[in-house]
């Protein structure tokens, strides 16, 4: 018996009962749309979290912060020294598995101001030349500051993007990418020129739509403009972060705002901390022990500080996306069951509604093996149906789940998940059917023929 | 050779402790082209004995040869292929399937047999030209009258072109007209030399085929062969 003729039975039937097909389908349309929305989902994060860790400077970047000194040094606190630049400057010269050393000075309460219009950027932290490479920032117009800037204690200044939309106007609203390099700004009351301004950093999800509404006539706007939640954009976090910062020379900032500027104009030479970069990413552990041993001495056996390794941050955020994933799975998995258990029962129901067809088939020379073939081959067909209504659920459910995640987690289908849920809504069809072909397959002929 | 031999053919049903004997050693050949009908009261194991003879149902004791074939060693596919092949069956409630054409049922046996659509296409039209319905082929069971459906059935019966039509009762759900015609037909086929029986608990219908069997609780009580009786098995009309 051929197998197309089987297959188009199969439809007929289930044509034949379209709503009840129907309802049971959905336990397979929720259980695909699930699984492939769960793996979107956690794609997204993952694409998130892959580009939040090189925008924040890859994983062999630590920071050294001050810290509490612990409880059993507490008699040595008064004395702790903080982290200072005498700190930069042994690690640079007893470190050797150090790489790249970036002293960081934050500026309290940073207000950056231009012709009446007021900024709070994220941070002002006067540093050196190569926090470019430690934070993997770009220039994108201008320069960043050399030694000579830091050694003469310039008043300039390296801005992110954020900063020239606040106080210059954003490419959105004025319609052209004003450079200001070379303007002057007011930073905490000193004037400060713009040397160097960083690229504008989003995740690719944020450009991809940038682009793509770019090249789309602008909407015309009914009503009041809405906002949409923090910040007034969705661009990331991380980013957002990151366009908000404004560098100064290390040097600067110690002459202008700290060596006379504290509270009580006493001369405050802590750092805010400082950034390592380990040769090797493959011997972190070591690298630390011997910058760990480096700071011991400095600090004379008082440990106010500590590491901060991206690793423990990543591990983190990776484990809660395991735990996602597993969760989202078990959900999408009981689903599929319940699923399968509608089909079975559906084929059984279906089954004693035919136990006369199924006689007269056998009457007429229908073999055990066709009649199982075509009762298969029909839960088979209601679970891949089934299956590819879940597809085309998924595709709307991510799109709604794009729509309200944060754009660097965009979910993103993968053609393995849908792959991996159309080969588990067949085998679900398998799974069910067996039974009940089998219990039709063994119905007696005679006893099916007089079966009302 | 017979075309059909039973044996001491007995059928026994157990309904709790009770033992009903539906058929009780019973021996019978069928030759080719003969048109037999096997009449009875109710009850007394004509279904039985052609489910039998049909290969739908297995004896509890004795032999069937058909087609010099022995039924009780053949596989449940080989049984299949015979009642595909050899066999093609008529009953009292047609037994058409509802969602399925005229011409969709008349292909079905054919389906079963590994026919190509083409050639299942042509001989299903074939058939239902046989059975004077070639312009309902594209209709539904349910929309033919009583009499047009067991025509449809017989066009199945047909198709496979089997060795042996057996039919239980085939006029038993229909008007006596229509029942006439029936058995009008019945009688043509087997005078283009098919082999027929007949099921029946009616003695005119009986009458019209040469040799009866009758059956009473389960043994054959009188077979009446149509030579004996002096009825010509070619007569245009019924006997009375
Ligand atoms: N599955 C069964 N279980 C028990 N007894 C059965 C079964 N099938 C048939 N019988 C019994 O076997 C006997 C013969 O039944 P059968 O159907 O062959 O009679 P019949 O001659 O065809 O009757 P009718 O003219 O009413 O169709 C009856 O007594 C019936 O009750
Ligand atoms: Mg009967």
């Amino acid at each position: 018996m051929d197998l197309w003729i089987t297959i188009t039975i199969g439809f007929k039937e289930i044509w034949a009962h379209k709503f009840r097909s129907l309802l049971t389908m959905l336990g397979i349309i929720l259980g695909v749309a699930s699984l492939v929305a769960m793996s979107a989902l956690v794609k997204g994060m993952e694409n998130g979290l892959r580009e939040a860790l090189v925008a924040i400077g890859g994983l062999e970047k630590v920071t050294v912060v001050e810290e509490d000194v612990p409880a059993w040094q507490q008699q040595l606190a008064d004395q702790a020294p903080g982290i200072t630049m005498r700190d930069v400057y042994a690690l640079k010269d007893s470190a050797p598995m150090i790489k790249l050393i970036t002293p960081e000075m934050r500026m309290r309460g940073p207000t950056v101001t231009r012709q009446g219009k007021a900024f709070h950027p994220w941070m002002i932290a006067g540093t050196w030349p190569s926090a470019l490479e430690m934070n993997q920032h770009v220039i994108a117009h201008g320069r960043m500051f050399n030694e000579i800037d830091d050694e003469s204690a310039r008043s300039v200044c390296v801005i992110g993007t954020a900063t020239r939309d606040e106080l210059f106007g954003s490419p959105e609203t004025t319609g052209q990418e004003i450079i200001p390099i070379g303007e002057r700004i007011n930073i905490n009351g000193h004037l400060f020129t713009i040397i160097g301004m960083f690229k504008h950093y989003e995740s690719d999800q944020e450009r991809k739509r940038r682009e793509l509404e770019k090249n789309q006539p602008k909407e015309i706007k009914t009503g009041p403009a809405r906002s949409r939640g923090y910040g007034g954009n969705r661009s990331s976090f991380v980013f957002r972060l990151k366009n908000s910062t404004i560098y100064l020379p290390m040097n600067t900032m110690w002459i202008k705002f700290r060596s006379t500027a504290g509270t009580n104009n006493i001369p405050d030479p802590r750092l805010s901390g400082l950034q390592l970069k380990v040769a090797d990413s493959e011997r972190m552990e070591p690298a630390l022990q011997q910058a760990r041993n480096v700071l011991m001495h400095t600090h004379h056996g008082i440990e106010d500080f500590e590491f901060r390794t991206q690793e423990s941050w990543s591990e983190n955020i990776s484990q809660q996306i395991r735990h996602a994933r597993v969760s989202r799975g078990i959900i999408a998995g009981i689903s599929l069951l319940v699923g399968g258990i509608g089909i079975m029962n559906i084929m059984f129901a279906s089954i004693t509604e035919r136990i006369r067809e199924i006689g007269i088939r056998k009457a007429v020379g229908a073999t055990t093996f066709s009649i199982f073939i075509q009762i298969l081959v029909e839960s088979i067909v209601i679970a891949l149906l089934g299956g590819l209504a879940g597809l085309v659920t998924s595709y709307a459910l991510v799109r709604v789940l794009a729509a309200m995640s944060p754009a660097e987690n965009a979910p993103q289908i993968t053609l393995a998940s849908m792959a991996l849920a159309f080969g588990f809504s067949a085998g679900i069809g398998v799974a069910a059917g067996l039974l009940p072909a089998l219990k039709a397959a063994k119905l007696d002929p005679i006893e099916a023929l007089r079966y009302e | 050779m017979s075309l059909v031999e039973l044996r001491n053919v007995s059928k026994i049903y157990r309904v709790g402790d009770e033992e009903i004997r539906a058929l009780d050693d019973v021996s019978l050949d069928i030759e080719t082209g003969e048109f037999i009908s096997i009449i009875g009261p109710s009850g007394s194991g004509k279904s039985t004995l052609m489910h039998i003879l049909g290969c739908l149902d297995s004896p509890t004791h004795g032999t069937i040869r058909l087609d010099d074939t022995l039924i009780e060693r053949a596989s449940p596919a080989q049984l299949a292929a015979i009642r595909n092949q050899k066999i093609g069956f008529v009953f009292q409630f047609f037994n058409l399937l509802p969602k399925l054409s005229v011409a969709q049922n008349v292909e079905l046996p054919m389906i079963y047999a590994g026919v190509s659509s083409r050639e299942r296409r042509e001989r299903a039209m074939a058939a239902l030209k046989m059975v004077d319905l070639e312009n309902r082929s594209k209709h539904r069971p349910m929309q033919l009258s009583g009499g047009q459906q067991q025509r449809v059935a017989i066009a199945r019966a047909l198709v496979n072109r089997p060795k042996i039509v057996f039919a239980d009762e085939p006029t038993g759900n229909l008007d006596s007209h229509t029942g006439e015609t029936i058995l009008h037909l019945f009688r043509e086929l087997s005078q283009q030399g098919r082999t027929i029986v007949l099921v029946t608990h009616d003695p005119e219908i009986a009458a019209v085929t040469p040799r009866r069997i009758e059956i009473r609780d389960g043994k054959i009580s009188q077979t009446v062969d149509a030579k004996l009786a002096g009825l010509d098995r070619l007569s245009p009309t019924p006997a009375p």
